[in-house]
């Protein structure tokens, strides 16, 4: 390749790699402060202190106090554990589950295949947070009730994009170099199949982290979310709604925090889907 | 249980059971429910002891409203900026119009609507804060329909303009229309007649699918601005365990997706002349 060129492919992908970077740098900032938020919160984020009501940020408290006295910074942080807890475990839990589904039909084919493409088109059709409200409605409020009913409402979805990620890699050599040798469907599932798909799984693992996050910050807003006095960035905002004409900080913050965190793991699936872009792969 | 209160003895809860036919063996439920379904008969409240199919009739004009709205305004402002952001690739428009969709999609479209709420209608004191306004007066209903009908526009054209520009920078790379560039076609008609109707197609099958992600987000966007509405009806159904009312909003629900789906495949068939129905 003639040399300005190169160097303007090098200088792009490093631009677009430079993005996903602050996206990471971000994301594991926030990681960081959730998991060290019982040492550095500067209160505890249930202890109420009726004297202290609706507070404006200050250097007390950085980000206020709500109804309750409560300071906002610390309760901004628990919630954070909340929001990374379920987003990251329901995601994990709708691959565990919808990887199996989608390679499993997207491998054996036939009557495998009818059964879970069916599976995930019916369940498809069903908007994420109205899916995750219904099963909650069965379920009961908590947090691993929450992780199940979003982990639950995204395995169709993630089924259909494993499924995907399958067939196009089915046809390649060595897989069926793997079944001339009489290798089981089983195994060729695992150790073939599962590899090589990986690298798009972790792209839309990463964008659906990002979507749980916002799944669950919605039915924290409803009020179905973790149960009170735990603090939750959806609900915090909830409260925050009543009382916007004069503390309107107790529902902008969380909003924010929200953003930031969601913001960063769209930037890194971005990122990684450049990297796994073989059309940049040329220089 | 939900319906007596929590004092119900236990031969009231077995009357009620048996007045509601829940004794009888699951499939005759099942059955019977889909026969007072045909009859236009959706039960009553657990809580209000309203028939749920007036309750319903009553609150779907606003939810219609709201969706058809945010999606006449998400079409409107996502389809041009899907443009421009084409034609203008990795110049300023560009970069500006995919950080605008990239944190479109990464904001809660609840705080969107807080955030609009409260420069708009507190502060600024342009819009209305709550309510859906007289249903009689057209004026005042599309007064109040502003800012709830923008939050879920707002959060679809990020979407739409994204899916507009990959599927516009696919057809500009066509054959097609090289050929009428070459041909001498001013850049103005390429794109509009040779360009545009093709960059469509995918666009319409997008838009229809987000159509039901719209009836998920009016959910939210009612309880913000506090109109009523089909999703509003949903979360308090939920919240009071009002079971009957859970259901019928569920299977209004299904069938305006399932209908939904339709009219797009509907719409796919006819846009696309290379599908035939036979």
């Amino acid at each position: 390749m003639p040399e300005d060129i190169r160097k303007g492919l090098f200088f792009y992908t490093f631009r677009r790699n430079k993005i996903a970077i602050a996206g990471l740098v971000m994301a594991v900032v926030i990681v960081c402060l959730s998991i060290l938020a019982p040492w550095i919160s500067p209160y505890d984020p249930i202890e109420q202190d009726i004297k202290s009501q609706y507070l404006p940020p200050s250097l007390t408290h950085l980000c206020g106090t709500d109804g309750y006295g409560r300071d906002e910074f610390s309760r901004i942080l628990w919630g954070g554990r909340v929001s990374l807890m379920v987003g990251v475990g329901s995601v994990l839990f709708g691959m565990v589950f919808g990887v199996s589904m989608g390679i499993l039909g997207g491998y054996k084919g036939g009557k495998w295949d009818v059964v879970v493409s069916r599976f995930n088109d019916i369940f498809m059709s069903f908007p994420l947070v109205i899916f995750g409200l219904l099963i909650l409605a069965i379920l009961g409020p908590g947090l691993l009730k929450i992780i199940i009913a979003i982990g639950v409402a995204l395995t169709p979805r993630i089924s259909r994009l494993a499924r995907a990620s399958t067939l196009s890699v089915k046809e390649l050599p060595y897989i069926e170099a793997a079944r001339a040798v009489g290798q089981g469907d089983g195994k060729i599932m695992l150790i073939h199949v599962l590899p090589n798909i990986f690298g798009e799984l972790l792209v839309m693992g990463t964008m659906w982290i990002a979507t749980a996050i916002i799944v669950e910050a919605s039915l924290s807003f409803i009020g179905l979310g973790v149960r009170p006095p735990t603090p939750s960035w959806g609900s915090m905002i909830r409260s925050g709604l009543d009382q916007l004409t004069n503390a309107p900080w107790l529902s902008m913050i969380p909003g924010l925090a929200i953003f930031l965190t969601v913001f960063s793991f769209n930037l890194i699936a971005d990122g990684l889907r450049d990297i796994a872009d073989p059309r940049l792969r040329g220089a | 249980m939900a319906a007596l209160g929590t004092y119900a003895s236990e031969e009231q809860i077995r009357a009620l059971e048996h007045q509601m036919g829940l004794d009888q063996p699951v499939m005759l439920q099942y059955t019977t429910f889909l026969k007072n379904l045909c009859h236009g008969e959706l039960g009553k409240s657990l809580i209000t002891h309203q028939s749920v199919a007036k309750e319903i009739a009553k609150v779907f004009p606003y939810t219609f409203d709201l969706t058809v709205s945010g999606m006449f305004l998400g079409i409107l402002m996502g389809v041009p900026l899907g443009i421009l952001t084409a034609i203008k690739r990795n110049r300023l428009p560009d970069y500006l119009g995919r950080i605008f969709s990239l944190t479109g999609i990464s904001v809660p479209e609840f705080y969107l609507g807080i955030l609009l709420m409260y420069i708009f209608a507190v502060k600024l004191n342009m819009f209305p804060v709550v309510g859906a306004g007289d249903p009689g007066n057209l004026g005042e209903r599309l007064y109040h329909l502003v800012l709830p009908a923008f939050t879920l526009g707002i959060a679809m054209t990020a979407f739409v303009s994204r899916m507009t520009r990959s599927s516009m920078l696919n057809v500009l790379g066509e054959d097609y229309v090289r050929t009428a560039r070459a041909k001498g076609v001013s850049e103005g008609m390429t794109i509009y007649k040779h360009a545009l109707r093709n960059a469509l197609i995918p666009t319409t099958t997008v838009v229809g699918l987000y159509a039901t992600v719209l009836m998920g987000g009016s959910v939210l966007t009612e309880i913000v601005f506090s109109r009523p509405g089909l999703g509003k009806m949903m979360v308090f159904a939920v919240k009071d365990r009002d079971y009957m009312t859970l259901q019928a909003v569920i299977v209004i629900f299904s069938a305006a997706v399932f209908f939904l789906n339709l009219v797009t495949d509907i719409l796919y068939a006819l846009i696309d002349p290379r599908i035939k129905y036979h």
